[in-house]
């Protein structure tokens, strides 16, 4: 059996699946469950200063049947007096002392946070996550976004919890800056021993269409809330893969956060470079039981591939994630439909004809409904394959021989890239677009 | 053995006649909604004889646009409701959902177009206006819904409207000539309400047109006349020479039945001749009534019977027996049918033969002739140069126009026998029909 366990900048869990600092690590009571379900540690809801939290407090993005595919709160920090959870940090150690505790914190001034950190240590915490992210309620009070927006308060910050902390100490970022490497390279310079990625995103997750106000509405009206969920992934993945490349930052460890709901989905966030993955959505739709499935697609996963361990498959995408001007131009794939498995739905011919490059056509016979690819228009751009609703009934044919490479960094140092649109060496000039009039031509039978 | 308990009360009546397409509670149909694919140039659009726009009133539902969802039903079908219901969807929308190709379930389009219909009516959202009036009348004969559905479409288009109907009440078939199991009276009546009441038509009841000086009368008055008339009474051969009171035809004991509900006592033994939809129905209706056996015998093989695969299931699965290759020479007993005999057939280039020697009895307390409907001839006779064809259906244009050109026909009047949808669909267009023969530019 594959190695699951991790050594974090120095905090030590059976597994890297970790529970994300939201509403699920709200209490002792909570976390003795996950790590009884299987959860290898829990940041706790941050610890801070004294807040009050409204009612109504969560917002949904619902995709077609698919419930919560993003998801969206206002609740802040935790409102729970800072001597019951200490309380409860202690007698969760006390029953799973391997597992990992990390303490959010959000203070103010420099006191507050050195205070703070002797409390958590005290109370058995085995490392500290700064809340830099929170982007509802408390950033309207210098703190969280408005932190993690500003690279010199956050190194500041950083700075002054490095002076007391004896516990690992990770920098949590938030999402909704330009460029994440300011304030990733802030947190390593101001110490940090590792950095965990992302918080939530500013946004409106609806609007009721009638009282006009944004959802969550508390008695008709609404703000901001932090979107989160199987939506964000994408961006998240990215933000990691930034850091996980950057030279002066890919030694710091990571912990990847953000729509994080299968096995599938922690071992993306791992091959690009994070360490320990954190889960908060996905817990709060089907509760702490979903880590069955996570550890046992990733043990899996780790004996398909012959992996003993995390650090022997971290990163592993790094090398492939490279940038659009080392791409092989003369790369070359076309699309195949199995017209075994074509069910008639004409989805990827629509889809080309309306949305894309004009390379499937259709029988004139409504009797014969599988669309057909024009190779010779198709610029392999994938999307049929995207559209159709068979397990693979499109898929994306390799066409060129596989024999040369020339990226648009190579042509560049050859001088070889075209200057103008009428440039023989530009790519489009060979494309197959129909007549303008052929738009029209189905509009009589309408 | 029949699978039922003879229903002794209206609740009786109902288990036994379970509605085969209930009506979807917001999450299933939230849920069912959801699978749509959307196809382009969708094949479940030109599966319905009406061509619904299938994906978009499904999508609408799924984006709780309700009503916009009963409005594209009911602007290419007037019958939207009773259709969703009663059609054989199995072999129409549903049968031609591209998920059938890869053994996935599909789209449950009938029950989700109800879930759509059913709320309009249940709230009565207004969804038709009556044009301005035009000056024009058109008379329609008979109330089942072709002729519903010629008279909503005039009446969108400003014409004024009379339906002639011989029974009490309309509807036509929709209520007397479908199995109760598809179809509720109330949902029928409640359909009609609804249309009605938005576009004021006008129904004259118990007023049969059977005489030359109707027939001159009706086209002084009227500018136009829609034959809505459906077919007559069951055609039943004579095997006996009297009439027995125990020997009745299927249309009419399911008339009945929809009519009386549990008040309708079947006796033990019930034997259904016949191969076709109506067969499947009255025998699946009479085990459900509760009916020791019910034998279904058909003169032909099961692969030749005109009825649906699912419809002999249902039958099957409610009890019903069957019995193929047998063709009935004559009913036995007196002023009382005591059963039936019946001479084994078999197919012979074609041609059916009768096997010599092979006649055998059932025992029947009652006899449910399923052998088609007869034809209005005597009606049809009364109007000057109506041309039927072969089988003494009214012949028409791809207008719906009669050879006679006042006269517009539609539904099993000029199919011989068909589904609702169909009547919906020919109604509809016989009505475009005549305002485009009215207006001049045919």
């Amino acid at each position: 059996m594959a190695d699951l366990s991790i050594n974090f900048a120095g905090i030590k869990a059976p597994n890297p699946f970790w529970l994300a600092s939201a509403p699920p690590t709200n209490s002792g009571y909570q976390i003795m469950k996950a790590f009884d379900a299987g959860w290898g540690g829990a940041v706790w809801k941050t610890l801070g200063v004294p807040v009050i939290n409204v009612s109504s407090r969560y917002g949904a993005i619902h995709y077609r049947d698919t419930r919560m595919a993003g998801f969206n709160n206002i609740e802040l920090i935790t409102d729970r007096p800072l001597a019951d959870n200490l309380k409860e940090i202690e007698e969760v150690k006390k029953y799973f002392p391997n597992h990992a505790v990390i303490a959010s914190l959000m203070v103010e001034s420099k006191a507050e946070w050195h205070q703070i950190i002797k409390d958590v240590e005290n109370a058995g915490a085995d490392g500290i996550e700064l809340n830099f992210g929170c982007p509802h309620g408390m950033c309207e009070r210098g703190m969280g976004s408005a932190v993690g927006q500003e690279p010199d308060v956050l190194k500041t910050i950083v700075e002054w919890v490095m002076e007391v902390a004896q516990i690992p100490v990770i920098t949590k970022l938030t999402p909704n800056i330009s460029n994440i490497i300011d304030p990733g390279l802030a947190a390593v310079r101001g110490g940090s021993d590792a950095i965990s990625l992302i918080n939530t995103f500013k946004s409106i997750v609806g609007i009721d269409l009638d009282t006009y106000a944004p959802h969550p509405v508390v008695d008709g009206k609404g703000t901001n809330g932090g979107y989160c969920g199987p939506a964000v992934k994408p961006i998240a993945l990215e933000m990691v893969k930034e850091l996980a490349k950057h030279p002066e930052i890919k030694d710091t460890p990571i912990s990847g956060i953000g729509g994080i709901e299968t096995w599938r989905d922690a071992v993306e966030y791992i091959l690009l470079g994070a360490e320990s993955v954190q889960v908060c959505t996905a817990v709060m739709h089907y509760g702490f039981g979903i880590i069955r499935e996570i550890k046992s697609g990733l043990e899996q996963f780790m004996a398909d591939k012959g992996y003993q361990s995390i650090y022997d498959f971290k990163g592993k995408a790094l090398p492939n994630v490279t940038e659009w001007k080392h791409l092989n131009l003369k790369y070359k794939v076309v699309a195949k439909i199995d017209e075994s498995k074509c069910v008639g739905c004409q989805l990827c011919y629509i889809a080309c004809d309306d949305g894309a490059h004009q390379a499937i056509k259709i029988s004139e016979d409504n009797g014969h409904r599988i669309p057909q690819i024009i190779d010779e228009n198709c610029v392999g751009c994938n999307l049929c394959s995207l559209v159709c609703p068979v397990e693979n009934c499109i898929t994306m044919e390799r066409r060129d021989p596989a024999t040369s490479y020339v990226s648009w960094e190579d042509r560049t140092q050859q001088n070889r890239i075209p200057t103008t649109f009428n440039d023989e060496l530009a790519g489009g000039g060979h494309h197959y677009v129909p007549s303008v009039e052929d738009a029209l031509k189905h509009r009589s039978k309408k | 053995m029949s699978e039922y308990n003879i229903p002794t009360n209206e609740s009786e009546f109902e288990q036994n006649f379970a509605q085969k397409k209930p009506l979807m509670n917001p999450t299933e149909a939230y849920f069912e909604s959801a699978r749509c694919l959307y196809c382009y140039d969708a094949p479940c659009i030109a599966a319905c004889p009406t061509g619904i726009d299938i994906p978009l009133f499904i999508k609408q539902i799924h984006t709780q646009n309700l009503t916009g969802s009963a409005k594209t039903i009911f602007e290419a079908n007037w019958l939207g409701n009773a259709c969703g219901k009663v059609c054989p969807t199995g072999v129409l929308c549903e049968g031609a959902c591209v998920y059938n190709h890869q053994n996935a379930p599909p789209i449950q389009i009938g029950r989700l177009q109800n879930f759509a219909t059913h709320d309009a009516i249940e709230k009565n959202t207004p969804l038709f206006q009556i044009g301005t009036d035009n000056g024009r009348k058109v008379a329609i004969i008979g109330s089942g819904p072709a002729g519903i559905a010629c008279a909503c479409e005039l009446r969108t288009m400003g014409y004024q409207v009379d339906i002639f109907e011989a029974k009490e009440k309309p509807t036509g078939l929709t209520i007397h000539g479908v199995a109760a199991y598809k179809i509720t009276n109330e949902e029928v009546l409640d359909e009609l309400n609804y249309l009605t009441n938005q576009l004021n038509l006008n129904f004259i009841c118990n007023h049969s047109i059977e005489n030359e000086k109707q027939v001159d009368d009706l086209e002084k008055k009227y500018d136009a006349i829609f034959l809505g008339i459906g077919l007559g009474p069951t055609a039943t051969f004579d095997l006996t020479k009297k009439e027995k009171n125990n020997v009745v035809g299927a249309v009419e004991f399911i008339e009945e039945l929809r009519a009386k509900h549990h008040a309708l006592k079947v006796p033990a033994k019930v034997v259904v001749i016949g191969g076709g939809n109506t067969a499947m129905d009255a025998a699946s209706q009479a085990a459900r009534l509760g009916a020791n056996t019910v034998t279904l015998v058909y003169r032909r093989t099961k692969e030749k019977m005109g009825a649906y695969g699912f419809e002999y299931t249902l039958a099957i699965s409610a009890g019903v027996d069957s019995i193929f290759n047998a063709q009935p020479v004559e009913i036995l007993g007196n002023s009382e049918a005591t059963g039936v005999k019946f001479i084994k057939t078999k197919a012979s280039n074609g041609k059916l033969e009768y096997i010599e020697g092979s006649e055998f009895e059932l025992d029947a307390d009652l006899v449910i002739m399923a052998t088609g409907q007869s034809k209005h001839d005597q009606f049809l006779s009364l109007i000057n140069e109506l041309e039927l064809d072969d089988k003494k259906r009214i012949k028409v244009n791809n207008q719906f126009q009669t050879s006679n050109s006042k006269y517009f026909s539609g539904g099993d009047a000029i199919n011989g026998g068909a589904e609702v949808v169909n009547a919906a669909y020919d109604g509809k267009m016989a009505a475009k029909g005549i305002h485009q023969w009215l207006n001049g530019n045919e």
